[in-house]
């Protein structure tokens, strides 16, 4: 990759980092202003950060999405789009693996790496997964913060943010202010890189691959189309937009 | 007169006559009769910009305590609980007659302090804006919840109305509490008077609920000098309020007991220590830091600075001061540029996050800092002289200290200053607290000048 010269001058390197590195904020790194993102802890225009973000998921190994509870949750109509959008940003990535991180509980007695991913302990589903890539997407700041150090501390998962308010230092590579109309700019962006690189999508679009427990799941089925899941609101479900969660909160964009 | 025509003259549990006891509320039909919520339900929304910058504003005089009140009645507040601690501060009866008004949805007296700050972490985790107040022991028996916000990500303001910590027990000025409050996680302001105040509990609440903090701020001001003595403060109208607090835009789900994915918030590790690794907690404290860091930003932009700098260009000395102190060293300065001295004032408006790259650029000519504190352990000396070590050459003076309800004459920090210039022995500060030693030649050089 022509990245050398970046990481020579990174401030927020690729792990693992040791023991207890200082978080990015010691290190002096701040969240971008809107329109900006961060780039191994340098400011830069988002669209940079966008296509580090592909360059790093198609060419690494065993690269994740983690979605989290704001797109995973039906909290409003927005959340449902939003979720969609992810869906149609792993669309984009050949063999990318979906591990959600559905909540903030520490699991007991242990983890299980290829079901979820949880803040407490990262390093473990990254670990057992042998992640090299990732972006965390959904996730409650604080939990994605946390996730974020933990990860950069003890693994060699370079990681990305595609955060819905300011972003997160603590990621190589960040962009911020990510409603659903965002995601898909971001999804642009990976698809014009994908096709820059060559890199091509299996034809019956089958290119999420499951875990060894999702595929246990689905009947021992190795790979699936992210497109063909399809995504409905009940109206009549309960959801946070009853207690004054709406859509409008979420959106940035659109 | 006799017996039967005296008035009942109602009194408090002391015995004092009670002179502003409402009268009991007349029969009436209804027609005509005013709502005592109607003007609050008329305040309209502005944004924090043009609340802050743009709104016209009228000055008025009054105590620290009103100026509270003002605040609050423009901040959207959701809730406050009080325990009073009365005599130290009348703030929170006032913001019960807020609640009286409507300008405050809900009101209640805690049991104590450490009651008072559980309820206020519950009020901000359920999603609404809080705001109390409490002084000195208050401060101390609350300190375990109040220390448990930051790690919570709990936005809420709490007022500091500093006084004397006992023992032995007194309700004099003295800001020793804030030491106590520094190392919290908690944003901490110093307010140096009325205006400061009012201002800063304002702007506390929203850089407190901006996602990248989501932080508690702690508005802190010596008591007495500045919450009953009266001073101006300008104000917009109180027909405006800030926006309503969002909650769903913090960096923390928050707490819904019945619904999930919300009431998933409540099973977080903060209170499941037994079942965390070290290395979670280790990384969520260095968060809490990274979101007090992060309010620098919010702290330029809506409060002009961590800090305020005047007359530092060309300044041989340098006073640097927080709170009641800053406005005695203003005149310090003052009293200084008479007798010839190039001297300057910096105030510092932020002690968490504290200022230290600009105090670094500030402090690099000085030769003589002083740091006067209405407490006896300097912690503004402390922090001050580790933030500027090795950045400046100048003598710095942790002093003069005074506390237990004193107050600072402008001589005692003049002398110092004389003191600091000429090598003159202070009859205020001991040598242990004097750091650095300026160069004798610059000394004796700048002694020919003034």
């Amino acid at each position: 990759m022509e990245l050398t010269k970046e990481l020579e001058d990174a401030i927020v390197a690729p792990g693992p980092q040791g023991f207890h590195p200082p978080s990015a904020a010691e290190l002096g790194v701040l969240t971008p202003d809107e329109g900006y993102g961060l780039k191994f802890g340098h400011v830069v225009a988002e669209e940079l950060a966008m296509e580090a973000m592909a360059r790093t998921m198609l060419t690494r190994k065993n690269a994740t999405i983690f979605p989290g509870p704001l797109v995973l949750w039906n909290w409003n109509d927005h959340a449902a789009d939003k979720a969609r959008a992810v869906l149609e940003l792993a669309a984009q990535l050949p063999e990318v693996l979906v591990i959600p991180m559905p909540d903030y509980r520490p699991k007991y007695p242990k983890v299980e790496p290829e079901e979820v991913i949880n803040p407490n302990h990262p390093n473990l589903t990254i670990w057992g997964n042998k992640i090299e890539a990732c972006i965390f997407i959904g996730v409650h700041c604080h939990y994605a913060n946390l996730t974020l150090k933990m990860i950069r501390a003890g693994t060699n998962c370079w990681t990305s943010a595609i955060c819905a308010e300011q972003g997160h230092e603590d990621a190589m590579f960040t962009v911020r202010d990510s409603d659903a109309a965002k995601i898909r700019r971001v999804t642009a962006v990976f698809k014009r890189v994908r096709e820059e690189m060559g890199i091509k999508l299996p034809e019956n679009g089958e290119n999420v691959r499951f875990t060894g427990l999702q595929s246990r799941v689905h009947d021992g089925k190795t790979h699936t189309n992210p497109l063909d899941f399809g995504l409905s609101v009940d109206p009549e479900s309960g959801n946070a937009a009853a207690f004054g969660h709406k859509a409008e909160h979420m959106q940035k964009e659109a | 007169m006799s017996e039967g025509l005296e008035t009942e003259v109602k009194t408090n549990p002391q015995g004092d006559p009670i002179t502003s006891a409402p009268e009991a509320p007349k029969a009436e039909s209804g027609k005509g009769r005013k709502d005592p919520h109607g003007d609050a339900k008329s305040q309209v929304e502005v944004s924090p910009e043009y609340m802050f910058f743009e709104a016209p504003r009228e000055r008025e005089f009054i105590t620290g305590s009103e100026c509270a009140k003002e605040a609050v009645r423009r901040s959207n507040v959701d809730m406050s609980v009080a325990y009073p601690i009365t005599p130290q501060s009348e703030t929170l009866q006032l913001i019960g007659v807020l609640y009286g008004e409507g300008y405050v949805k809900e009101f209640y007296r805690g049991e104590e302090e450490y009651g008072v700050m559980s309820a206020i972490a519950g009020a901000s985790r359920a999603g609404v804006r809080a705001f109390t107040a409490t002084a000195g022991p208050g401060t101390l028996r609350g300190l375990e919840p109040i220390v448990s916000w930051a790690g919570h990500r709990l936005p809420a303001v709490c007022m500091f109305t500093c006084r004397v910590v006992n023992a032995p027990l007194a309700i004099q000025p003295d800001n020793i509490e804030i030491a106590y409050l520094l190392n919290s996680g908690m944003l901490v302001f110093h307010a140096e008077n009325q205006q400061d105040l009012f201002d800063f509990i304002m702007k506390g609440f929203i850089i407190s609920e901006k996602n990248d903090v989501t932080l508690p701020v702690g508005v802190c001001c010596d008591g007495f000098f500045v919450t009953h003595a009266r001073g101006y403060c300008s104000m917009p109208d109180k027909g405006f309020k800030l926006p309503a607090r969002d909650p769903y835009r913090g960096s923390v789900p928050v707490l819904d007991a019945e619904n999930p994915p919300a009431r998933l918030s409540r099973d977080a590790p903060v209170q499941k220590s037994n079942f965390m690794a070290y290395n979670i907690h280790a990384v969520w404290q260095q968060e809490v830091w990274a979101g007090v860091e992060r309010s620098r930003k919010y702290i330029e932009k809506y409060m002009d600075g961590l800090l305020e700098a005047q007359d530092v260009d060309g300044a041989d000395v340098l006073l640097i001061a927080s709170g009641s102190a800053a406005a005695q060293s203003r005149e310090a300065v003052r009293q200084c540029k008479e007798r010839g001295i190039k001297a300057g004032l910096i105030k510092i408006r932020s002690l968490r996050p504290f200022p230290t790259n600009e105090l670094r650029k500030l402090c690099t000519k000085a030769k003589l800092i002083v740091i006067p504190e209405f407490n006896y352990v300097g912690w503004l000396a402390k922090d001050v002289a580790t933030a500027i070590y090795g950045f400046s050459n100048a003598k710095i003076v942790a002093g003069p200290h005074v506390y237990g309800g004193m107050s600072m004459p402008v001589e005692m920090i003049t002398d110092e200053v004389e003191c600091g210039l000429t090598g003159k022995k202070s009859n205020t500060v001991p040598p242990s607290a004097i750091m650095g030693v300026a160069d004798p030649a610059a000394v004796a050089e700048f002694m020919k000048s003034i």
